[in-house]
């Protein structure tokens, strides 16, 4: 009897000791967040407002142009994300279907290279972007988002998992050629890993900072990441604006995790892909 | 060859070719490039203005701040791999059954891992914050002093370690699942029959079937603890660098060296230094992960 409730009572307290640590850090920045400045510093600290206030949504946007910032994210994600898609799919799909010489040793590079942190070759593709004028230009922000190794292995994957070859086979006895087929049979039977690889394309990208942080200059380019990093330097004290800002940033990937969690976690769970 | 292999080669050629062509030029030849310039004293501009070999890696040798990055950053990854795959296997343990509950615990464990660092690091660092911090408000319930948490060099690696592992058990926590929610149930179910309890299933059942996944975990969790950049530059400096530098860490040093000092090729030396750990760690995992299977 003590064993039956006394073990699941336990289980359930760590749990949610836990989630509790888990969540407090999100629930402190809202509740900061809307907090008016008399207080925010507050000892002992109030976990809820006395008064709720949007005041330091205005702080924000009046002090930074995290409107810019914001679209600037919402452009970078976007096209990188298209085009891992598109590249995943493709080259995925060929390494999957097709036979030709320089294959293995094709796919093999390109997986070998998932392996490899960024930070240990960004001084040189910086250098290539400082030689092509590209520093300090979009293109150049983005640039190193366009392509993910792991797309196009998990594009691999799932074409050899879920697409016959038969299928191919009779579109191409239906005379369509093989660009069509790719885009007209091929792309629409992928929509599942599709899903799952543009969600997280989109939040590497949305989450990029080191790259932002060396290759623009001008605030004009900054994503919401770097501005906001930027301005919790220059508003140390304004803890209420920082806080309001942080939400602004966590927002749009929150939505999408709350709304496609499940696609989330299979493609992180098939992939082993970095979150 | 007939007309349709035909054009099943030129198909999978004009696709493929423009994909490597962009990994060649975004990937494959700054992963070497980089090695090169590491044997050269080099500016931006000039990446290979001369040829100094070995020197770039003898002065890495003497160089205080580098030694002390490359110890930070190794106490960092150990720690925050032990106590991030540890909790990580505590938690899937207790969510391994389906339940409706057990599924919103899964989402809010995970919720740190797909946050962007930024602002996390930035609502992190206020609950650090030694007068006004809610870290501190919570110690001072047990009597313990406020303590200047990202202040202090000796605490402000703990801190960030905390914080990291918050960050990242959600994601150790998946993988766990997945691999403890593959053991047949017919396994749990006999040992149960013969008299295991609870703890003598994990222990004789679960973490054996669970080895491989442990080491992959792991291993990855090493690499990425390796790579840590973002939180230490938001929570611990400021855009000018120094003073408040508590915690120099492997990639914060090449950063500072590469675009703050602009001793460029001496940076591809140290990149050089963090591509050869990642690499040994990818051949452990590559190797044990082979034998297992």
């Amino acid at each position: 009897m003590i064993r039956k409730i006394f073990f699941p009572a336990l289980k359930y307290l760590i749990l949610s000791m836990g989630a509790f640590i888990m969540v407090l850090p999100f629930l402190w920045m809202a509740s900061t967040a809307v907090k008016p400045p008399s207080e925010v510093l507050s000892w002992p600290p109030e976990f809820l407002p006395r008064h709720v206030t949007l005041e330091n949504f205005r702080t924000v946007f009046a002090t930074a142009p995290f409107v810019r910032f914001f679209f600037n994210s919402v452009a970078m994600a976007t096209l990188c994300t298209f085009s891992v898609l598109l590249t995943s799919a493709l080259a995925g799909y060929v390494f999957a279907k097709f036979r030709f010489p320089g294959r293995t040793a094709l796919f093999i590079l390109v997986l070998a290279t998932a392996m490899v942190p960024f930070e240990t070759y960004m001084i040189p593709l910086y250098i290539s972007m400082v030689k092509l004028e590209l520093v300090n230009t979009f293109i150049g922000l983005l640039a190193p988002y366009l392509i993910m190794s792991y797309g196009i292995f998990f594009m691999r994957q799932n074409v050899l998992a879920s697409i016959p070859d038969e299928i191919i086979d009779a579109s191409r006895i239906d005379g369509a050629s093989e660009w069509s087929i790719f885009f007209k049979v091929i792309f629409p039977m992928l929509k599942g890993s599709v899903g799952a690889l543009s969600i997280f394309a989109f939040m590497q990208t949305w989450a990029a900072f080191i790259w932002p942080l060396i290759i623009t200059s001008s605030r004009e380019l900054w994503t919401m990441e770097l501005g906001l990093g930027m301005f919790q330097y220059r508003f140390t004290v304004d803890l209420g604006p920082i806080n309001a800002g942080s939400m602004l940033s966590i927002f749009p990937v929150l939505l999408v995790f709350l709304l496609m969690r499940r696609h989330i976690i299979k493609g992180i769970t098939l992939t082993g892909l970095k979150g | 060859m007939n007309r349709m292999e035909l054009q099943k080669r030129i198909f999978a050629y004009s696709a493929v070719i423009p994909v490597v062509l962009i990994f060649a030029f975004l990937r494959v030849i700054p992963i070497f490039q980089n090695f090169l310039y590491s044997f050269f004293n080099s500016t931006v501009v000039d990446p290979m203005q001369e040829f100094i070999r070995l020197e770039n890696y003898q002065e890495l040798l003497k160089d205080n701040l580098f030694l002390l990055s490359l110890k930070n950053t190794t106490l960092f990854a150990l720690f925050v791999t032990v106590f991030s795959v540890g909790l990580a296997l505590l938690v899937a343990v207790l969510l391994a059954t389906r339940t409706k509950l057990g599924g919103l615990f899964e989402t809010l464990y995970f919720l740190p891992v797909i946050t962007p660092m930024v602002p996390v690091a930035v609502v992190w660092k206020w609950i650090y914050d030694p007068t006004y911090g809610l870290l501190n408000y919570f110690l001072s319930l047990f009597g313990i002093k406020p303590l200047g948490w990202l202040v202090y060099p000796d605490l402000a690696i703990w801190a960030i370690i905390i914080m990291s592992v918050w960050k990242v058990i959600g994601y150790n926590m998946i993988i766990f699942l997945v691999g403890i929610r593959d053991i047949p149930d017919s396994y749990l179910e006999a040992a149960t029959i013969d008299g295991g309890n609870k703890f003598q299933v994990f222990r004789f059942i679960i973490l054996p079937l669970l080895k491989p996944i442990l080491l992959f975990v792991t291993i990855i969790s090493t690499i990425n603890a390796y790579n840590v950049f973002t939180q230490v530059f938001i929570m611990t400096s400021g855009p000018q660098g120094a003073p408040g530098n508590a915690v120099r860490t492997l990639v914060f040093d090449i950063y500072e060296n590469a675009f703050r000092y602009f001793k460029t090729g001496y940076a591809a030396a140290e990149a050089v230094v963090l591509f050869l750990i990642v690499l040994l760690l990818t051949l452990i995992q590559l190797r044990t992960g082979g034998k297992e299977k």
